[in-house]
């Protein structure tokens, strides 16, 4: 049995206080008039001298395109003609960076939390895949999967409960000003409204978690009994919660991260968030697999397991760059307004991020991982590991923050502090879920392969 | 590779109590067999066909695209449907060799042999359209980055089309190679076999001197991965590329971004509906039934399974998205509601009845090991696949922005004729294909013989205790000895299961 240390408690108890103490003053500094916004740009340009923050104004405009709670703005200047750039404009223009600076803390809370909630659900779909195509040589890290997949229980409450809260800040369909103003959210009303948009999340929050419950359940069934009925109980389940799972990660994207630019749209986007999901989870399960069997608690574990996760890394990290460089290459190659806004912003405000993060999630683990005897290296796969979740990190943070706060992003405080946040929560709950039965299942029909599984 | 140790649970991938040499003597029966009579009526069908075929090829590039029932509005239609219809059925063929190969599934070796030889056929038959469909063909090679006379004057390398070019020419080159370097020991053995000495001759030069020693057999399987990791992405890109002939375009419901890795759950599901229907008529022909069981056949449902659900899902995606895009040109596109109730409507039917509402009844283990209804659904889906480019092509061009020239498409005796040809085509290539050819790769069967052969899964099952196993199977030592000479812990129990797996 593994049992968390008391020290490993500690620190995550600490992140965690740190975490919520750093998100708590992201909260409070956040300006809450426009004078205070005006402080804060002044603070943000100084010393950039007048010729910047002309052309950042400029940079705005563009970037504003896609913003939240901006189309109403786009629709008036576009309605004033470009002669009108009076003092009324102005202060729209300052209303809207208030806004875009309270969602920041919002912003950076979402995206540690998805991030976490995501390689936790991400795991719960391998490990369903896993019964599913009877694999025969995962069975000894069912365990390890097992004890990731007990963070989604709190990770996607707390994810709902944002989601369900940020309101405006996220979502701004949910301005009825706005929607009224605006024929096609008008048109779109009929998804995009409140009490749907809450009926969806709670429907995605249940499916995840019964399967998870009963999973778990039935494998721990599974080791107290010689007949393998659990087993199969949970080889239906999975094909079940898969089907469900692909019809409710692709609305989930829609939801929680499309609508946040409500007049884009691609068709891709919930796959793409699903490769992101998917390679982050597969990088937890052989990081956490590492750490565990270094500390002795999988003796059962040997290099091939070791080097089977590491090639699904390297497999789904093409996999996710293929999707990335679809959606991007045929928005960029057909141009059309509309839909290149999202890009645009992106790589006008985000650029190092935002085609450094190919680098990191695409090239770096392609060139590492693709010798078969480095991926039998714990250290190794563990720094490719470390730089995919960096990456996949900031893949989030590109999902979110462009739609969200615009130009006014920064990498501070409560950034940080959500990560350490999210990080405390889930190195405690994750412990305490590997802690809650024997790292080693009994009696699965392809344990015994599993066991002697060589490559 | 893998471990000889096999969990009971597991269904033996070949019955009839086979040897080694009950194997050899199976594959190579059809070849050194004769032709029968049905042979001959099916192949005098297909070379029928063929020709005509390629009288209507003859009289197109004579006469002029014209003579398609292709105009003004709707400048593509059965042609590129063809094309990307067969590209789509070949894709099953890599996917078996290569992806199922990087997944270790054993059960692909009884199948991939006859599914590679489809993806060769299929893609040369989609290689045709590409030519034929051009208003001059014989100006054909100028898609070539050739140095020439015209102040070396070269193509654009933005066109999804040019891609296609390299794409479609990559792929049927890499997949011939892998193919071939698989026949070699299978050459080797009907050479070996051979008794005429014409027949010896020239399956001597086919097997390229194979003499199996364990050096060659040792690369031959590090050659296999290496070009299975790389026909698998192949395989994505090539479907991919033929997807960006739409989605890089403007037109609505064509420029969507789900499209590559949709067009490629398609082809899988298209390709596999193909190899089903191909190989449980094989089975039966050339007695089989030993190596392509049921279970196979089971297999390759849950595939088809599997990828129907990604393609219903992309369907359900492009309709929702369609709407909620709320662009009143969305409203035309191949999957929407003036697609479903417009003058197209019996096409979009056609669709989702032959994509989505058959296949379902997949999801039925009955039906899924029932043949002759595998069969039928296989059908339905090649079918509906075909459907699927078909109104992603016409239904999206038929009425574009400009409602003055919205049109209608129908083909003539000439568009027809051509698809037909190239069916014919493919099954000429097909039949001479399972008369001369080993249809299933011996070589590999035999590796797995052991270990999923049911002759020696009853063997274990009489030597219930892992000790007599070893000297029942005769392990050799790569084969993951730990699994049968280690005493572990909890043995009893696990042997214990093994029996109520049985009652189970």
């Amino acid at each position: 049995m593994y049992k968390q240390s008391g020290k490993v408690k500690l620190i995550s108890i600490i992140l965690i206080v740190l975490g919520a103490l750093g998100i708590g003053y992201g909260f409070i500094t956040a300006p809450s008039t426009i004078d205070e916004a005006k402080e804060i740009l002044a603070a943000e340009h100084g010393g950039h001298g007048e010729d910047h923050s002309a052309t950042a104004n400029e940079d705005h405009h563009t970037a504003e395109i896609n913003s939240a709670g901006h189309v109403k703005h786009v629709e008036k200047s576009e309605a004033h003609g470009e002669e009108v750039h009076s003092e009324s404009h102005e202060d729209e223009h300052l209303e809207h960076v208030l806004h875009q600076l309270q969602t920041k803390p919002w912003s950076a809370t979402f995206v540690a939390g998805f991030f976490f909630l995501m390689i936790a659900l991400g795991v719960l779909v391998f490990y369903a895949i896993q019964f599913v195509a009877q694999v025969g040589w995962s069975p000894v890290l069912f365990r390890v999967m097992e004890g990731i997949t007990a963070y989604i229980l709190p990770g996607s409450i707390i994810v709902v409960l944002i989601v369900l809260f940020a309101g405006e800040h996220f979502y701004p369909w949910q301005n009825h000003e706005l929607v009224a103003g605006d024929k096609i959210l008008q048109g779109k009303s009929g998804y995009l409204n409140f009490p749907f948009f809450v009926i969806r999340a709670i429907v995605y929050l249940l499916i995840w978690n019964t399967y998870r419950f009963f999973a778990v359940k039935n494998s721990r069934d599974q080791d107290d009994s010689v007949a393998i009925k659990p087993y199969r109980k949970n080889f239906k389940f999975s094909v079940i919660f898969l089907l469900f799972f692909m019809i409710t990660e692709s609305t989930m994207a829609w939801d929680w991260f499309m609508s946040m630019t409500p007049h884009w749209y691609s068709t891709l986007f919930a796959w793409y968030i699903f490769a992101t999901m998917i390679v982050s989870a597969l990088t937890v399960i052989a990081i956490t697999t590492i750490i565990l069997k270094k500390l002795g608690h999988l003796p059962f574990v040997n290099n091939s397991h070791l080097h089977d996760v590491a090639k699904f890394m390297f497999g789904f990290s093409i996999f996710w760059t293929y999707l990335w460089f679809s959606q991007f290459m045929l928005i960029w190659y057909a141009n059309i307004p509309e839909e290149v806004t999202y890009f645009t912003l992106r790589m006008e405000e985000y650029n190092l991020l935002f085609f450094g993060m190919v680098v990191i999630n695409f090239v770096f683990p392609i060139l590492i991982l693709m010798n078969s005897d480095f991926k039998r290296i714990p250290w190794f796969v563990v720094i490719a590991g470390c730089f995919i979740l960096v990456g996949h990190y900031i893949d989030v943070y590109l999902l979110v923050m462009p739609s969200t706060v615009g130009s006014h992003w920064s990498f501070g405080i409560t950034e940080f502090a959500a990560i350490l946040f999210f990080l405390g929560l889930f190195l405690l709950v994750v412990g305490f879920g590997l802690g809650k039965a024997p790292l080693k299942i009994k009696n699965n029909p392809f344990l015994k392969e599993s066991e002697n599984y060589h490559y | 590779m893998s471990s000889h140790y096999e969990a009971p649970i597991r269904e033996p991938l070949v019955t009839g109590n086979k040897s080694y040499h009950d194997v050899t003597v199976d594959v190579a029966a059809p070849v050194e067999g004769k032709a029968n009579k049905s042979w001959w009526l099916v192949f005098s069908i297909a070379l029928v066909a063929f020709l005509w075929g390629l009288g209507c090829i003859i009289y197109t590039v004579s006469t002029g695209i014209g003579s398609w029932g292709l105009n003004k509005t709707i400048g593509w239609a059965w042609d590129i449907t063809n094309f990307v219809w067969w590209v789509g059925i070949g894709h099953a063929g890599t996917l078996i060799s290569a992806v199922l190969l990087l997944f270790r599934q054993k059960w692909r070796m009884a199948v991939n042999r006859s599914a590679e030889a489809m993806t060769i056929f299929a893609v040369v038959q989609a290689g045709l359209f590409p030519i034929i469909h051009m208003g001059r063909p014989w100006l054909a090679y100028w898609v070539l980055p050739i140095p020439n006379q015209f102040g070396s004057l070269w193509v654009n390398f933005n066109s999804p089309l040019l891609w296609d070019v390299f794409a479609i020419s990559t792929y049927l080159s890499v997949s011939l190679v892998f193919w071939w370097t698989g026949l070699l020991p299978d050459f080797a053995m009907i050479r070996d076999r051979a008794t005429k000495p014409f027949q010896k001759k020239i399956y001597g030069i086919l097997s390229f001197g194979w003499s199996g020693r364990a050096k060659d057999w040792q690369r031959f399987e590090e050659v296999s991965l290496v070009l299975a990791g790389l026909a698998t992405p192949l395989v994505l890109s090539v479907h991919t590329i033929v997807s960006f002939d739409f989605a890089t375009s403007l037109v609505p419901g064509w420029h969507s971004t789900i499209f590559p890795p949709y067009f490629v759950a398609g082809a899988i599901f298209s390709g596999f509906a193909m190899v089903q229907t191909l190989l449980i008529t094989m089975r039966k022909v050339i007695n089989l039934e030993n190596y392509i069981t049921i279970l196979h056949i089971e297999y390759m449902n849950k595939v088809i399974v599997l990828t129907g659900g990604i393609v219903s899902v992309a369907y359900i995606t492009e309709y929702f998205i369609g709407w909620y895009s709320g662009i009143s040109y969305e409203n035309y596109t191949y999957l929407s509601f003036g697609a479903a109730t417009g003058p197209y409507a019996w096409a979009f039917w056609a669709l989702i009845t032959c994509n989505f509402i058959v296949p379902l009844t997949l999801w039925i283990k009955k039906l899924r090991r029932n043949i002759v209804w595998t069969f039928f659904v296989a059908l339905v889906i090649n079918i509906g696949m075909w459907f699927e480019r078909f109104d992603i092509i016409v239904i999206c061009l038929s009425k574009g922005r400009t409602p003055s020239s919205w049109a209608m498409f129908s083909p003539t005796f000439i568009d027809i004729g051509t698809f037909v040809g190239t069916i014919g085509f493919f099954f000429v290539l097909f039949l001479l294909y399972a008369r001369t050819f080993p249809v299933i790769a011996q070589a590999e069967v035999k590796t797995i013989l052991k270990s999923s052969g049911d002759k020696y899964k009853k063997l274990r099952e009489e030597h219930v205790s892992d000790d007599h196993i070893g000297e029942v199977e005769e392990f050799p030592a790569s084969g993951g000895p730990a699994a049968n000479t280690e005493a572990h812990e909890g043995e009893d129990d696990l042997n214990s299961e093994d029996k109520n797996n049985k009652n189970n």
